[in-house]
């Protein structure tokens, strides 16, 4: 009947709490009980010892019914295991030293394994933050991996809207957005804001609902609609001090009355998601209209799949559409959509990355629990006779491995504690890494998943490396083990030692395949940063500038632009200066299809050329070799020839083989090409720079703002104040913000890779100490052992020298064993990295020679400790000793 | 101490118990392990204090329940009486125990083959 064990179950917890109660009870009641017996027996003509003894024998054994009576009243699995609780904190107490080094080791391996969990947690296991994320898609164009290309052309994403049924909805974003485009004036300091403008639907389709306000209005999404904007939650907070009467307000952006439309939830980070490592001040209301349309390939797309359709089904549908949309509109750009999942889209590129950093991990846990396992075993051969004692005294086996578990859980339990430290200082440190290219960075936190996988993994460990010492103690017969002295092996310690042996070979194997990932990485790190960039981005520094003023004519932008060079050519310290609109590793790329004047390519075929307007001696202040023909000059403006300069590949594409000077480019109908510079890396480290087309932007009277570059002798962080000091006659209001090294680009563009490799590092490190300790505990334990032959060896004549030796090779024999399975191990693990590797192939000889060469090292330093020990040992007291 | 009887004997001599509560109303586990071997010729209760883990069980159940009293020669002594639960327990107990030592004395005076 389920009620009576529902109360049989609760009468049980009930009685657990009122032990004493209970007992005391008991105790009465027994009392009464003999005593009725005794006062029985009287009647019966005994004498009162008689009676008493009689009563006795009638009743039983009154400790085992004590006994019997907690356990059938109360939870007896409990009450055992508060005793062994008890029982462990004594022990552990009482060996202080190796409970304090066995936490903090759990710890250690805890508290990075967290870390790393809650970053996979973050980027690959929590859904993204919208409302059923798993049927939002991206919809690129062409190839994903071309900046250009990704984009769609608003009437091509309105048809596509129109006449697919794989989607409920399709919204798109502004993808051409600069950082600081925005100048916020009127309320304090003038700042420097960088916003996105999206499609009217863009926050519905996704599930974001503004704080406080309201969505963009349809008149708002209208070209040349009224102004609107939403803010970002920090901005807000910052700002505006969280104050909620902002909405409806009116805000100066550009000299532009703008209405706040309201404010975005705290949880909504859109360059977390669709642009990592940039922040997102502002949203503006993007109209998708025939306008717009104009210009091109312009809008990140997401979609939101309606329900039964699936990426595939999504996929064939819109190649069959885009090549009825491309018929019908023959002039718009090339259109051939991909779909694939947003989550895809956003972490796909990081998702080796963090596999391996997971995997790294895990071995550094499996290395720990070896550790532990190992020092537990130590203490089990110290405690043997403990053990036999309390064999002795009427434990089960069963018992004492429970008991050894409990020890070994509690140890990785409280693991815990300096491990979640350690992880939420981790966590911290990486959700603020801000000019770290990697999405959904700033969402890294422990939460509950976290929590639990933090104590699930210690119970983990705790029972791995328990496990293994648990089975080892009791079996030693009690006989042998309380007889036997404390020296001289028997086989119970002889298993011990093979088994000893055994765990440090894995640590150092594992170690080995750690630091040959790492080597591998951190090589192709090195080759990474010592790539050619095509520019110098040491003592070299931009600041964005964009004109206060509205220039009526090009006359009067170009004077402003000498303007701003002849100030900053001025300013103490700098000695090049030119202006660029497209920083590299910056946002805001943009390409255009670019050809020879006369040259013919298939539709969807034709050269992409990178564009950057730059002004004379931009090429120089970057440091950009100028390979053949001349740089920009002051003369170049809109009066005399059109000219441009290309990059060495985009001359090798255009004209193979032939002289590039002097030819025709079809921009602008007609850009004669009078030099050629060297190829300038910029979207990524690892990523050859394509074709590059400069044009002056004295010619080009488009540009809004501008990237002013400068090169110094100075270290160029300082020079921020003074240029802009400088410039403040001209340009007043000049933000704070926007002044950064070409060096910090260059740093931003690596930074997922120098994440990676930094955690690497340190895990391997963290596994060389491990293995170190390892073979040291083993190694001493040994040395130990034997001492008393060490000691006759000496009596007999053998040199220090001699028995140095003989323990370096014991250990050197180990860390052999440990690196040929290590090598063997890494040589085949090695290949599944080959995705990350820059320049080194996965079995690079170097890499591997070192890690051997490391082990090798780390195996001496650790064996060489206990070998001196060994060779001190003095023959008279060894012999005597015990 | 695992209980050193089987299951059968343990809900036997909690059934024993239930009914010698049922028939002599309340009283003191003493008197209940007295009343036991007299009825069994000391065959079910090899220990009296056993009694005490079979009253734990029928406590736990909420088949009795229990309070201190005075005893006949004025001691203090817990008594134990049966609850409304516990009747209907009894009973249904009773009625299974006949069916199947019906069942069971039915089958074991089958004649055999010699």
């Amino acid at each position: 009947m389920f009620t009576t064990r529902v109360q049989q179950i609760s009468a049980r917890i009930r009685a657990f709490f009122q032990k004493s109660q209970w007992d005391r009870d008991l105790d009465h009641e027994l009392d009464s009980h003999l005593a009725m017996a005794v006062e029985a027996n009287i009647r019966k003509g005994m004498n009162e010892d008689e009676a008493w003894r009689a009563a006795r024998v009638e009743f039983g054994g009154v400790t085992q019914l004590r006994e019997a009576h907690r356990e059938t009243r109360g939870l007896p699995f409990l009450d055992n295991l508060l005793q062994d609780l008890r029982y462990t904190f004594r022990t552990l107490r009482r060996d202080a030293g190796f409970t304090t080094f066995a936490i903090l080791i759990a710890g250690l391996g805890i508290g990075a394994s967290a870390t790393v969990f809650s970053v996979v947690n973050a980027l690959l296991l929590r859904p993204l933050p919208f409302t059923d994320p798993g049927r939002l898609t991206w919809i690129g164009n062409i190839a994903d991996d071309r900046v250009s290309e990704w984009s769609l052309q608003v009437g091509n994403v309105i048809n596509l809207k129109e006449q697919s049924k794989s989607f409920t909805d399709l919204a798109g974003y502004f993808a051409f957005s600069r950082a600081g485009e925005n100048n916020l004036t009127g309320d304090g300091e003038p700042v420097r804001l960088t916003g996105v403008s999206v499609s009217s639907n863009f926050f519905p389709m996704l599930g974001v609902q503004p704080l406080i306000g309201r969505q963009f209005s349809a008149d708002e999404s209208k070209w040349n609609g009224p102004r609107a904007v939403l803010l970002n939650y920090g901005l807000w907070k910052t700002r505006y001090n969280s104050d909620p009467a902002i909405v409806g307000r009116n805000l100066t952006i550009n000299q532009m009355p703008v209405t706040v439309a309201g404010v975005l939830p705290e949880s909504f980070d859109f360059g977390s998601i669709f642009s990592p490592g940039s922040h997102v001040d502002l949203y503006m209301p993007f109209p998708m209209t025939e306008e717009t349309n104009r210009w091109g390939n312009t809008l990140g797309v997401v979609g939101r799949l309606a329900p039964g359709a699936t990426v595939q089904s999504a996929q064939a549908e819109f190649t069959v559409l885009a090549q009825h949309i491309t018929k019908v509109h023959p002039e718009r750009n090339s259109l051939r959509p991909t779909v694939k999942s947003l989550e895809e889209h956003v972490n796909g590129r990081f998702r080796p990355a963090l596999l391996v950093l997971a995997y790294a991990v895990g071995v550094v846990m499996l290395i720990v629990c070896a550790n532990l396992a190992n020092l537990q075993l130590a203490r089990a051969a110290t405690r043997q006779k403990e053990m036999a004692i309390r064999v002795a005294l009427g434990a089960g086996r069963g018992r004492l491995i429970r008991q050894m578990l409990t020890e070994s859980l509690v140890l990785a339990l409280c693991g815990t504690i300096p491990g979640l430290l350690l992880a939420l200082a981790g966590v911290r440190l990486f959700a603020h890494l801000d000019s770290f290219k990697i999405p959904l960075l700033n969402s890294i936190r422990i939460d509950g998943s976290a929590l639990g996988f933090t104590v699930a993994l210690a119970v983990l460990t705790g029972l791995a490396f328990g496990l293994v010492a648990a089975f080892q103690a009791p079996r030693a017969g009690v006989h042998e083990t309380l007889k036997e002295s404390t020296r001289g092996a028997n086989s119970g310690s002889k298993q011990h030692h093979w088994i000893r042996g055994a765990l440090v070979v894995s640590e150092i194997a594992f170690a080995c395949v750690l630091l040959v990932g790492t080597g591998l990485l951190v090589r192709s790190f090195i080759h990474v940063l010592d790539v050619n960039l095509g520019f110098q981005p040491e003592r070299a520094a931009s600041l964005r500038i964009d004109p206060s003023v509205q220039f009526t004519t090009p006359a009067k932008r170009n004077a402003y632009l000498d303007e701003v060079l002849r100030i900053a050519r001025s300013v103490p310290g700098i000695t090049a200066a030119g202006v660029t609109d497209t920083l590299p590793f910056a946002e805001g790329e943009r390409s255009w299809d670019v050809f020879g004047k006369g040259q013919v390519f298939e539709k969807g075929h034709y050269p992409e050329g990178f564009v950057r307007d730059v002004s004379d001696d931009y090429i120089r202040t970057a440091g950009i070799p100028l390979i053949a023909g001349r740089d920009f000059t002051e003369r170049d403006t809109p009066e005399t020839e059109p000219v441009a300069i290309i990059n060495e590949t985009l001359a090798r594409t255009l004209w193979p083989g032939q002289n590039p000077i002097g030819q025709m480019l079809s921009q602008d109908k007609g850009r004669r090409v009078v030099g050629v510079v060297a190829d300038v890396r910029h979207k990524a480290l690892e990523d050859a720079a394509g074709c590059e087309m400069y044009l002056p932007a004295r010619q080009r009277g488009d540009w809004s703002g501008i990237n002013l570059v400068v090169r110094t002798n100075l270290p160029p962080a300082e020079l921020g104040s003074a240029l802009r000091a400088a410039l403040k006659p001209i340009e007043p209001n000049l933000a704070g913000n926007e002044f950064r090294t070409l060096q910090h680009l260059v740093d931003t563009a690596s930074s997922p890779r120098r994440f990676v490799v930094f955690l690497l590092a340190g895990f391997s490190v963290f596994a060389l100490i491990l293995a170190a300790l390892g073979i040291y505990a083993l190694i001493a334990y040994s040395v130990n052992q034997r001492t008393q032959e060490f000691g006759i060896r000496m009596a007999l004549g053998a040199g220090a020298a001699d028995l140095q030796g003989r323990v370096l090779f014991q250990t050197l024999g180990l860390a052999g064993i440990g690196v040929m399975f290590g090598f063997t191990a890494s040589w085949i693990l090695a290949r599944s990295l080959n995705g990350m590797l820059f320049g080194v192939t996965s079995s690079d000889p170097l890499t591997f020679a070192s890690m051997v060469a490391a082990l090798a090292l780390v195996a001496l330093v650790a064996g060489y400790v206990p070998a001196r020990r060994a060779s001190r040992i003095d023959p008279m007291i060894a012999l005597r000793g015990d | 101490m695992a209980e050193p009887k089987s299951d059968i004997l343990q809900g036997t001599l909690d059934l024993l118990a239930l009914k010698t509560l049922d028939a002599m109303g309340p009283l003191h586990g003493y008197g209940i392990a007295k009343r036991i071997e007299q009825l069994s010729d000391d065959a079910l209760l090899v220990n009296q204090g056993t009694i005490y883990l079979c009253l734990v069980r029928l406590l736990q159940k909420k088949w009795i329940t229990a309070a201190w009293g005075t005893s006949e020669n004025n001691r203090k002594a817990k008594f134990y009486s049966i609850s409304k639960a516990g009747r209907k327990q009894l009973r249904a107990e009773t009625e299974n125990w006949e069916r199947i030592s019906g069942v069971i004395g039915r089958v074991l005076q089958l004649p055999g083959r010699s």
